[in-house]
């Protein structure tokens, strides 16, 4: 905690913060999502009932059992769902205002969470393309994908 | 690019931290060099610093006591890790003082003391910052050193372990 100071209605205040820069092991199936970040591939998993989950995860969610062939998918997609972001926070990946989204990459069964960069709320809609905008340099972790944007015939 | 096996998620909340009256007062006591803590009027439990209510009785704590610097090393460890945090490098003792008087023993450093030295009952009291340093901040309190006293006995202090 930094020194306290005295505002002007004589109460003592400080600036606080608190942070853990956690360092998490991801396993081989997190693994190799993150390792395809890499090389611009995005990579789901099989589920026991056909359907690839992106992210992929590590047991089925259905029977619980360990699953781990990946599979390609992508890089396009469909939005599912979508909330716009009028005012973006300092943590947001975006500094204008961007669309929370859920998107179905091409091949997945399942929706994974990102922005999408479409300029105004009127630009976005449930069933619209998108592709992913690619960081120039990837480091192996979401941030790779900058944010989705609307594909354009 | 290598295969990735771990990824950094740092976590990080900023807050503005205000004081209430219980902690601005031992605050502004600790400016002075002084060492504030308020008294349960049902339980008679003295809390140093003071939280404004008892956490046992639920009730304010109203009655201001003022005790010394003196206390009683109720437990420590030696920190070999160095952290952020902390502007001490280590290695370093930190412990738990009970003030006299008070019945809430707090995290302090120990130092002018070596390591295989410090134990539990250990008399200790409190190094203050130059005058001209003291501060509305628990670092008034620059750390905790031995005195020449007998060790408390066990029984003074078992109930604040
Ligand atoms: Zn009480």
């Amino acid at each position: 905690m930094n020194r306290m100071a005295e505002t002007a209605s004589g109460r003592l205040t400080a600036a606080h913060v608190l942070e853990y820069p956690y360092r998490r092991s991801v396993g081989p199936v997190m693994g190799a999502f993150f390792t395809g970040l890499t090389e611009r591939r995005l990579l789901g998993v099989r589920a026991r009932d056909g359907r690839v989950l992106v992210p992929p995860v590590e047991y089925d969610p259905e029977s619980g059992e360990s699953i781990g062939e990946m599979i390609e998918v992508g890089p396009g997609g469909v939005v599912t769902t979508w909330a716009w972001v009028e005012k973006p926070r300092a943590k947001h990946p975006l500094d204008r205002p961007f669309a929370w989204a859920l998107v179905r990459l091409d091949g997945a069964g399942s929706a994974m969470l990102h922005a999408v960069d479409a300029g105004s709320a009127a630009a976005m809609r449930t069933g619209m393309r998108v592709r992913p905008r690619w960081k120039a340099e990837p480091e192996g972790n979401i941030h790779d994908i900058v944010c989705f944007e609307p594909e354009r015939a | 690019m290598s295969e990735i096996t771990n990824i950094v998620t740092p976590i990080r909340l900023d807050y503005t931290y205000t004081a209430g009256h219980a902690t601005q007062r031992f605050l502004l006591g600790m400016a002075e060099g002084r060492i504030l803590g308020q008294r349960c009027p049902e339980c008679a439990k003295v809390y140093v610093p003071p939280r404004g209510a008892c956490p046992k009785c639920g009730v304010p704590t109203t009655d201001e006591v003022e005790v010394t610097g003196k206390g009683t090393v109720t437990t420590f460890c030696i920190v070999r890790i160095p952290s952020d945090v902390l502007s001490v490098p280590p290695p370093f003792t930190c412990a738990h003082v009970l003030l006299d008087g008070a019945d809430l023993p707090f995290f302090a450093l120990i130092q002018e003391c070596d390591f295989d030295a410090v134990r539990m009952g250990m008399r200790v009291e409190a190094v203050w910052a130059p005058k001209a340093e003291l501060a509305a901040t628990f670092e008034s309190i620059r750390y905790f050193r031995p005195i020449d006293e007998p060790d408390a006995p066990y029984e003074t202090y078992k109930e604040h372990l």
